[in-house]
């Protein structure tokens, strides 16, 4: 497998595995407005994966369509940053974890679509307005959550200093884009009145899932999401 | 379920129409009203501009009220421009 695309498959991956995620929270979100912004969010994420697979499997050229990279490759072969592999956790959690990942995620497209790479620039270029509004959701909601009531302020501090180690990871293979990443997170984190780990105080860096080393999380993920396609495959409805 | 204020939405379709009452929804505050309605009733491309007014800030008649307030309008027809002759070839009048 040449380089080009792995790295189309752990962006590929990262959206795939953040969009199941958030799809978790389809009917389970604590009001029908939310429980829909959510689902939106989760079918951009799935937009841009199925772009992003596609143009890995031409690319690729071994025959594989979409399909059989979401749902006929094992943990091991899954490139996603474990961040997006995470449990959903608390409504905190989940988003906590979408301002750290859609601030990365708007730095990369940003740079992606003015890049070389004409498919993989226009896939960027589409996604990046997408980007633009889950972190806007997410900001919202951390400033909210963050500084509204106690108990709130507790579990969106409890998110950020839990999810924190794994954002680290996300920037292996971009380590130019962290400062202008932080630039975006940080303020939103100070208007919450939420506090991050200083750098120097963050040695737990937990790292692999470009290499296909996951936490174990991810195979329950694969198993919910993967079951249907193998028990029936090329099923249609 | 939820204790967060009612909201009433208005969208504007196109440049050039007016906003339009479209539904309702709950949400915290006014960002996040927008926000929701964006997802709610734009998500299809109905829309190029949202307002959202809390639902308790707009006085309405009663339905009690209807008969006062409507009725009186009925036998008016000398109230519709219909007496007038439509000058040939003005549009939209």
């Amino acid at each position: 497998m040449s380089d080009d695309v792995r790295y189309l498959l752990g962006l590929a991956d990262d959206a795939l595995i953040a969009s199941h995620r958030l799809s978790e929270w389809s009917s389970r979100a604590h009001d029908l407005e939310e429980d829909i912004a959510l689902s939106n969010i989760a079918l951009d994420l799935l937009g841009q994966a199925r772009m992003l697979f596609t143009l890995a499997g031409e690319r690729e050229d071994d025959g594989r369509d979409e399909d059989a990279l979401a749902y006929l490759r094992d943990e091991r072969e899954f490139r996603n940053a474990q961040l997006v592999e995470l449990p959903r956790g608390d409504f905190a959690v989940t988003i906590a974890r979408m301002l750290f990942f859609s601030a990365y995620q708007a730095e990369l497209y940003e740079r992606l679509a003015a890049g070389e790479d004409e498919a993989l620039a226009a896939i960027a270029g589409k996604a990046v307005k997408e980007v633009a509004y889950h972190l806007d959701h997410a900001t919202q909601w951390n400033i909210r959550l963050g500084a509204g009531t106690e108990e709130s302020h507790r579990r969106a501090q409890q998110a950020v200093t839990d999810l924190w180690p794994f954002t680290f990871e996300l920037f292996e293979q971009h380590p130019e884009l962290r400062q202008s990443w932080l630039e975006r997170v940080d303020p939103v984190l100070t208007e919450a009145t939420l506090v991050r780990p200083a750098d120097e105080d963050s040695r737990f860096r937990p790292t692999g899932g470009r290499d296909g080393v996951h936490t174990e999380h991810l195979g329950y993920l694969l198993a919910e999401m993967q079951h249907l396609h193998r028990s029936h495959p090329g099923a249609t409805w | 379920m939820t204790k967060n204020p009612l909201w009433e939405v208005f969208v504007r379709p196109r440049r050039g129409l007016s906003h339009s009452h479209v539904g309702s929804l709950h949400a915290a505050d006014a960002q996040l009203a927008l926000r929701n309605a964006r997802d709610l009733y734009t998500r299809r491309e109905e829309g190029v501009s949202i307002w959202v007014v809390p639902a308790a800030d707009i006085t309405a008649s009663s339905p009690q009220e209807k008969d006062a307030f409507f009725d009186p309008a009925a036998d008016k027809i000398y109230r519709h421009p219909t007496f007038y002759e439509m000058p040939e070839g003005a549009e939209h009048i």
